[in-house]
């Protein structure tokens, strides 16, 4: 399964290290052959955790209650705040608990499907398999899954699926997983066999004779830089989209701890393919700080629309009927206002970039329960959505039983992140990347309720496995101690960043350069891609990036909490990410899931792949910093679900 | 455009926990009232860089009203006086145009500050790690639905389990007691049928540990009123009288051994 990169080093061979076998088999078979730590043995390896989300929290539990000795990472000041608490929707589980149809293999096939051709197969049924046991783990730590009245556990349809397979705990699905996993992780920390390190930010891995053997952190109370070392490194670090600045994510999110593994030789898989979320709240002015995501449900009832005139400013109600147009009933008559999250929002680009967009900054369009309320009555729409309309009132001033909500796309998520291969192993031998951080399962686009269920099958039931069958071979080896050159340079690095950016002196915040820098990436590499806003992105995006480093302002010291200071060291980062977008997004010709170039285009406007030329993996390799990186390909194969073009209308 | 609001801040600023902290007064004029709080704290610190002045610090980031990481005083309460909201999702338009706001760091022995309005609630975590889990080893769960969960017990195990651990609830009692979190998690766990077989144990545990940080609880139920998830002041009873069992059955077990 070794396939040779396309560009320049030949040396560099992308090994996916797929099992061999039928589909079914293939994650069965490899469980078996994958080399086992014994049981006593466990203890004398070390193994660092980045990260304490959903992927990290899982993991971290997982492989200590398997004896390893873990140190966990994290900035937050616990593990319970990680992103992943916020995911509200639900997650799947094939488990036809509702006898409508579903198995392991519709999850499979949903999910290539979903993941518009652009996944390895092997890595999508193997998460469809674990997706049943994360649903027995998380029941049985006592998460509050949503029940019948008979006791067992309800499921619903979610995000276009045609069975309901997903699992939820009210609006805090994520909230309540990740409870069930800081709890595990607690329960392995009152044992002795974790080790938390809270307000603590990996800003480098270490690398001796090619391998991984720790990283750096920077404890961002008292600003001290320190090693540690390890036999493996898992980053479990989370995605990428507040590179757009403006994003569903939570503030802390970012690409650092990926972005300086990149830079240390991990590859960088597809990181043009983020995700847009349809329905999110409209900025309301320039010092906006986040998009509040509006449940996806709400299309089930709403109905989106925009005047049918330009700029009109009259209020929604007094708006006649025969002015409104419905676009999306009107251009996809069979699946309506429930189209595809990338089609529901590229379309809501185009009504609000021909100037048709409501609210004060013009930048929404309605989605209206007008006809729900009429239909069904104020108190049913409340049963469905009460909490949804408050969050909304909260946060606009708003009424939406009197007035539509205002909605507008913003992203959410990134299928793109660092490249693994079916191990979950970068390509740095002894460094792992899992849950939103990789790249793996999603393809082009991910799927509803699809996120959780990766992270955990990552952390709970994948690397736990995984790992023995490097660790095995390494028995004996000590860690490197920390005074080994390789970490007292490393540490010099990160220490010297942080003093230039300190003496910098410049004139700017390192938020006003962040929400610049979001402004060129939301324009040209957001929901709709051109050659040439691609290529603007290219040259604006580096002289943003050269003023960054001459004029930005950190004031304070780098031995006390110094929030300015770490966020510039990762909008630094999202510099040299949201390069690599553009280089990606320009070299893929075509369009597939939530990668839209303009140029690609079906006669209905529907994303246009060649699977000719692009069923692959981009994943780029790093050159230094003063050269552009070289593009791999992973050749990906369909074997068992039969490529199709996709139609809504 | 929006209705705009000047207004008048007084901030506690405090280099860390071994320093004396003291208010400063800030100006924050033109802020939209469609701001939410924290991005009106935003505003005033961009100004604040861009003067080369060292801005203020305070914890956020969902800034939704569900990662518990925002924490302030406003005007004397905690998150402020919005009903069930958090920091973060309260917006300005509940404040008036001239107003002085107040804001200063959740405030109790066992909170302190790291820096300005930043404090370290990491006891909340110990209080977890003294039993607020369900000991389950991963691969060892059964198929869910072996184990039905009353409807009931499983829907009033969810408002507690609701509980963002931010530390309102300490913040706002006079005597900074953790009860109502520690109470929340208790009732998570033991209401539901996976979580019997630890749940003399855990409370005993949990209640203890949380003893040993935080003030006692004299039945103000201040901490129910800040609590942005309005977490029920029952549970509190529940977990008293969980912790009185406990107490009879864990010495009727030791006395068997
Ligand atoms: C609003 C919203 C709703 C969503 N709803 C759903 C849903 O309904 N269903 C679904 O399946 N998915 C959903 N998702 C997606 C899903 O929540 C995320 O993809 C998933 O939770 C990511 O988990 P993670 O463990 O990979 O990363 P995260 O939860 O982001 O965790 C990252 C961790 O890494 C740590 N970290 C990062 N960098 C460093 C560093 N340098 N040093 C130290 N620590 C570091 C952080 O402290 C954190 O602990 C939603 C996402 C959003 C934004
Ligand atoms: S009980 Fe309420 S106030 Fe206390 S930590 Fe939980 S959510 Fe916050
Ligand atoms: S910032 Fe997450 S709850 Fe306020």
């Amino acid at each position: 399964m070794s396939r040779n990169s396309g560009g320049g080093s030949l040396m560099t061979v992308l090994d996916s290290k797929i099992p061999d076998g039928p589909i079914a088999d293939k994650w069965n078979n490899h469980k078996f052959s994958v080399k086992l730590v014994n049981p006593n043995n466990k203890r004398k390896f070390e193994v660092i955790v980045v990260g304490s989300g959903l992927a990290g929290a899982s993991a971290a539990a997982s492989l200590s209650e398997l004896g390893y000795k873990v140190k966990v990472f994290t900035f937050h000041d616990s593990p319970r705040r990680a992103h992943s608490i916020a995911a509200q929707g639900g997650i799947n589980g094939a488990k036809n608990y509702t006898n409508d149809g579903d198995s392991v293999h519709r999850l499979f096939y949903d999910t290539v499907k979903g993941g518009d051709y652009r996944s390895r197969e092997a890595n999508v049924h193997r998460l469809a398999e674990e997706s049943v046991n994360i649903i027995d783990q998380a029941a049985a730590q006592g998460v509050p899954f949503a029940r019948e009245y008979g006791g067992l556990l309800d499921n619903r349809s979610f995000g276009g699926a045609q069975v309901s397979r997903t699992f939820y705990a009210r609006g805090q699905t994520g909230q309540q997983l990740l409870l069930g996993a800081y709890q595990a992780l607690a329960k392995q920390v009152a044992a002795g066999s974790v080790e938390l390190h809270t307000r603590t930010e990996m800003l480098d891995v270490v690398l001796k004779d090619g391998r991984a053997c720790g990283i750096v952190t920077r404890n961002l109370v008292t600003g001290q830089v320190q090693s540690h070392s390890a036999h493996a490194v898992v980053l479990a670090t989370g995605g990428y989209g507040n590179v757009y600045y403006l994003s569903t994510n939570a503030m802390a999110c970012n690409v650092t701890a990926a972005w300086r593994a990149h830079k240390k030789g991990a590859f960088f898989a597809n990181p043009c393919y983020t995700q847009i979320h349809p329905t999110c709240i409209p900025a309301s002015d320039e010092f906006q700080s986040k998009l509040t995501l509006m449940s996806e449900s709400l299309r089930n009832d709403g109905r989106i629309w925009v005047p049918d005139g330009f700029d009109d400013s009259r209020s929604p109600n007094e708006i006649p009927e025969s002015e409104r147009d419905y676009y999306l009933e009107r251009k996809y008559p069979s699946f309506g206002n429930l189209v595809p999250r990338d089609v529901a929002s590229r379309n809501a680009k185009t009504v609000v970039d021909q100037g048709k967009g409501v609210g004060p900054l013009k930048n929404g369009v309605f989605l209206d329960f007008q006809a729900a309320v009429e239909r069904d009555g104020e108190d049913l729409v409340r049963s469905k959505y009460g909490n949804l309309f408050d969050m909304y009132e909260r946060i606009t001033g708003e009424n939406p039983y009197k007035v539509p909500m205002r909605i507008y796309p913003a992203t959410h998520y990134t299928m793109g992140g660092v490249w693994v291969d079916y191990n979950l192993m970068t390509s740095i031998p002894g460094c792992y990347a899992i849950g939103e951080a990789n790249f793996s399962d999603h393809g082009a686009n991910r799927l509803g309720a699809s996120a959780l269920m990766q992270g955990l099958a990552d952390g709970y039931f994948v690397l736990p496995y995984t790992i023995g069958d490097d660790l095995a071979g390494r028995l004996g080896d000590a860690p490197i101690s920390t005074n080994d050159p390789v970490f007292t340079q490393a540490e010099a690095d990160v220490q010297g960043q942080t003093d230039r950016f300190l003496s910098t002196g410049g004139t700017r915040s390192v938020d006003w350069f962040h929400r610049e820098l979001g402004h060129l990436v939301w324009d040209y590499i957001g929901m709709e891609r051109t050659k040439e806003g691609l290529e603007k992105a290219l040259s604006e995006i580096p002289a943003l990036e050269e003023e960054f480093w001459k004029n930005v302002c950190v004031p304070g010291s780098g031995t006390n909490l110094n929030s300015s200071l770490e966020k510039a060291g990762r909008v630094a980062d999202f510099f040299g990410l949201a390069k690599l977008m553009a280089k990606d997004a320009l070299d893929r010709e075509e369009s597939c899931g939530g990668h839209f170039r303009a140029e690609h285009q079906t006669e209905d406007g529907e994303a246009q792949r060649d699977d000719e030329n692009f069923a692959h993996v981009a994943a780029w390799e790093w050159n230094g910093p003063d050269s552009t990186q070289t593009r791999h390909k992973e050749e990906l194969a369909f074997d068992n679900v039969a490529l199709t073009q996709r139609s809504y209308k | 455009m929006s209705n705009e609001l000047d207004l008048k801040l007084k901030i506690w600023r405090q280099e860390g926990p071994a320093v004396d902290g003291k208010f400063e007064t800030y100006d924050a004029n033109g802020i939209s009232e469609d701001m939410s709080f924290l991005e009106m704290l935003d505003v005033v610190n961009d100004n604040l860089i861009t003067t080369g002045e060292v801005p203020i610090e305070f914890d956020h980031d969902c800034r939704e009203g569900i990662c518990g990481t925002c924490s302030l005083m406003i005007n004397g309460q905690a998150h402020g006086h919005e009903k069930a909201t958090t920091t973060c999702q309260l917006h300005m338009r509940k404040f008036n145009d001239g107003e002085t706001i107040t804001v200063e760091p959740f405030r109790a022995r066992a909170f302190p500050v790291v820096k300005d309005l930043v404090v370290d609630r990491s006891a909340f975590d110990r209080i977890i790690e003294a039993g607020g889990y369900i000991s389950v080893n991963t691969g060892a769960a059964s198929d869910a639905n072996l184990t039905p969960v009353p409807k009931e017990a499983s829907d009033t195990s969810f408002d507690a389990a609701a509980c963002i651990g931010c530390g309102a609830c300490v913040a706002a009692c006079p005597n900074s007691a953790a009860q109502l979190f520690t109470s929340a998690k208790l009732g998570h766990l033991n209401l539901i049928p996976q979580g019997q077989a630890q749940r003399f144990a855990r409370t005993e545990n949990m209640v203890e540990t949380m003893e040993s940080f935080f003030g006692s609880c004299t039945n103000h139920g201040e901490c129910h009123e800040a609590c942005p998830k309005e977490i029920s002041l029952d549970f509190i009873a529940f977990m008293n009288r969980d912790y009185v069992k406990a107490k009879v059955k864990n010495r009727k077990l030791a006395g068997q051994k």
